[in-house]
């Protein structure tokens, strides 16, 4: 096309008429051609790399940040193990069998079984009826709702996951155990002979209530999540099958859920993790046994974390350690939780991956 | 297979802004329309209309009517669903679902339409594949993901799956603008090759494809920024592109535009 002026320095030979937006000449407007210094895009010798920088110094600092995770989690798993050991030597029952919770004794006794079964099933009764309903809101909010609905609606929920436990643990113990107890003796009248809502009473404190108040405080976890991933579905891709002659629930079965899977799995992922981990809601809501029941409806239930908090004010030496490695058996029962997640995000990552 | 297209006096709104103004226009069957004109001047809109997209944005409505084979697609009786398997689109970016393979992108329309049966959904894989020009590229690598192939290769994966639900028409919304030319040349061919069994109603801002590929050729243009759209020439290809008869699109086609 036309001719391009040199790239030297003082390029005053750059014919202005022709190509006025490439002429670089000396005087014509201010710093980046001045005489003194060469133009950013080079001109004159290159000069040396700098040998510190402030690049090589947030380099270090990232690396540092990234070191620290690693040194944090050896450290509490040293402490955990280290208080753990001695307390499960002088344990004269067996640490996964013996239904049991006696570690202050003078032959300490105890046993996981029970409260990690507990801890399970009440995660897993939080996570049935709660993963249902918020992927429906979630869903709601971001593909059914007018956008001047979902706004005040998904602040709503995000309020939700700002209430302290212990006010959930609150409420359910003195407003949420009635109506529990009405429907679990509904449920025994009817269905007593399913045993999960077999027994003879009393009921309420259960870990049926537990895992509801649970599922509530997983609940918007898992919504704000999956609505956040349901909303970054590409709009392109939900024309596609718009235009395919779907219906709006098709297109989304189509379009959002399969591109929002992995996300969806994570916020579970996390709502689990909060449920498993959760304490002082479960310390109140539940009245402590030491057993593996499936009866959900009966007074009972326990988990690590609640027993945690319950006992560890009469604990002595013993009894610490004890409920320290529980609260290692808990920490495992996470990670197996966290590392299956990642195996079935992982498994199909090429498709995610090409995604465009 | 085929069918006639219909538009009189259709107008296009986004709330209060009119996209395009009272456009009318009879598309034949088993034809390649092309629709060309600057940008913004409502092409896109008014091809969305046709298979009743443009309603998916929000407040968006259209007047006028739009028939296809004397069949009124807006009237309040007729499922929009149908309106849109009747008639494909294709659009301007590829876009394959990107959790599905090869294989599942081809048949997804199908298995919207609830078929189940292996032996059809095989069946009908590969015939659209091949009527994609597709087949012999992929066929070995039907399980691979849709979206790991190429730009032009994805374009001919997204046409396979609109043709496998049989629609009568095709849209193509600027099919070719993301590509390469030799992958437009291949949709090119392609167009050729599906006009046998389809109408084609395609959006190009490439005249020299316009005049490549159709029989007939729309011309849209605005007045200005702000003002609706308007078809200002609609007629057989050879003719707009030799002898049109108003000044406005033989400023356009000769590059005197604005």
């Amino acid at each position: 096309m036309g001719d391009y002026p040199s790239r030297s320095v003082n390029a005053t030979a750059g014919d202005l008429g022709v190509t006025p937006r490439h002429a670089q000449g000396a005087g014509y407007g201010s710093s980046p051609s001045n005489h003194d210094e060469p133009p950013l895009g080079g001109g004159g010798a290159l000069p040396k790399k700098a040998r510190f920088s402030i690049e090589a110094g947030f380099r270090g600092l990232s690396t540092a940040s990234g070191a620290m995770v690693l040194v944090i989690i050896v450290a509490i798993a040293v402490f955990l193990i280290s208080k753990a050991v001695p307390a499960l030597q002088a344990n004269t029952g067996d640490f996964f069998t013996q239904f049991e919770w006696a570690p202050n004794e003078a032959n300490p006794s105890f046993g996981i079984a029970a409260l990690a079964f507990g801890t399970v099933l009440s995660s897993v009764i939080a996570l049935i009826v709660a993963v249902p309903i918020a992927l429906g809101i979630a869903l709601f909010l971001s593909h059914y709702a007018p956008k001047r609905l979902a706004t005040p609606l998904g602040f709503v929920i995000d309020l939700l996951a700002a209430v302290p436990s212990v006010v959930f643990g609150l409420w359910g113990r003195d407003v949420f155990q009635e109506p529990v107890r009405d429907f679990s003796i509904w449920l025994n009248k009817y269905f007593s002979w399913i045993p999960l809502f077999g027994g003879d009473g009393p009921f309420g404190q259960s870990i049926m209530l537990g895992g509801l108040v649970l599922a509530i405080m997983v609940l918007p976890i898992v919504t704000s999540l999956s609505r956040e991933v349901f909303q970054q579905t590409p709009g392109m891709n939900e024309e596609a099958a718009l235009a395919l002659g779907a219906t709006r629930w098709e297109m989304i079965r189509t379009a959002v859920l399969p591109y929002g899977k992995p996300g969806v799995i994570a916020a579970v992922m996390l709502g689990l993790g909060r449920a498993l981990g959760e304490t002082i809601a479960l310390a109140l809501t539940l009245s402590v046994a030491f057993d593996i029941s499936f009866n959900l409806i009966e007074n009972g239930g326990n988990s690590v974390a609640a027993n945690i908090a319950n006992s560890f004010a009469e604990a002595n030496d013993t009894g610490r350690g004890a409920l320290i490695a529980s609260g290692l058996v808990l920490f495992a029962i996470t990670l197996v939780v966290n590392m299956t997640a990642r195996a079935i995000i992982y498994r199909r990552r090429e498709f995610r991956d090409s995604a465009a | 297979m085929a069918k006639r297209i219909e538009a009189s006096n259709v107008s296009s709104y986004y709330g209060a802004f009119k996209a395009i103004d009272s456009v009318s226009m009879t598309v034949e069957p088993k034809t390649i329309t092309a629709l060309i004109g600057p940008s913004g001047c409502g092409k896109s809109t008014f091809l969305r209309s046709i298979n009743r997209m443009h309603e998916v944005l929000p407040n968006a409505r259209i007047e006028g009517s739009l028939t296809i084979d004397d069949q009124n697609i807006y009237d309040p009786d007729v499922d929009v669903t149908a309106v849109r398997r009747m008639i494909g689109m294709v659009f301007q970016r590829p876009n394959p679902f990107p959790t599905m393979s090869i294989y599942e992108n081809a048949v997804a329309g199908l298995k919207l339409n609830g078929v189940k049966k292996k032996s059809l959904l095989d069946e009908a894989a590969e015939k659209s594949l091949r009527s994609a020009n597709l087949w012999d590229e992929v066929k070995d690598r039907l399980d691979r993901p849709g979206a790991g192939l190429s730009g032009g290769q994805q374009q001919r994966l997204c046409i396979a799956r609109t043709i496998a639900v049989e629609p009568q028409v095709v849209l193509m919304d600027e099919p070719c603008s993301a590509l390469d030319p030799i992958s437009t040349l291949a949709i090119e061919d392609l167009m050729f090759k599906l006009k046998d069994r389809f109408t084609i109603i395609i959006v190009t801002h490439n005249m020299q494809q316009a005049a490549r590929v159709s029989d007939k050729t729309g011309f849209f243009s605005i007045d200005k920024t702000g003002d609706p759209g308007r078809l200002i020439e609609y007629d057989d290809t050879q003719k707009i592109f030799s002898n049109p008869t108003q000044k406005k699109t033989e400023d356009y086609i000769t590059g005197r535009f604005g």
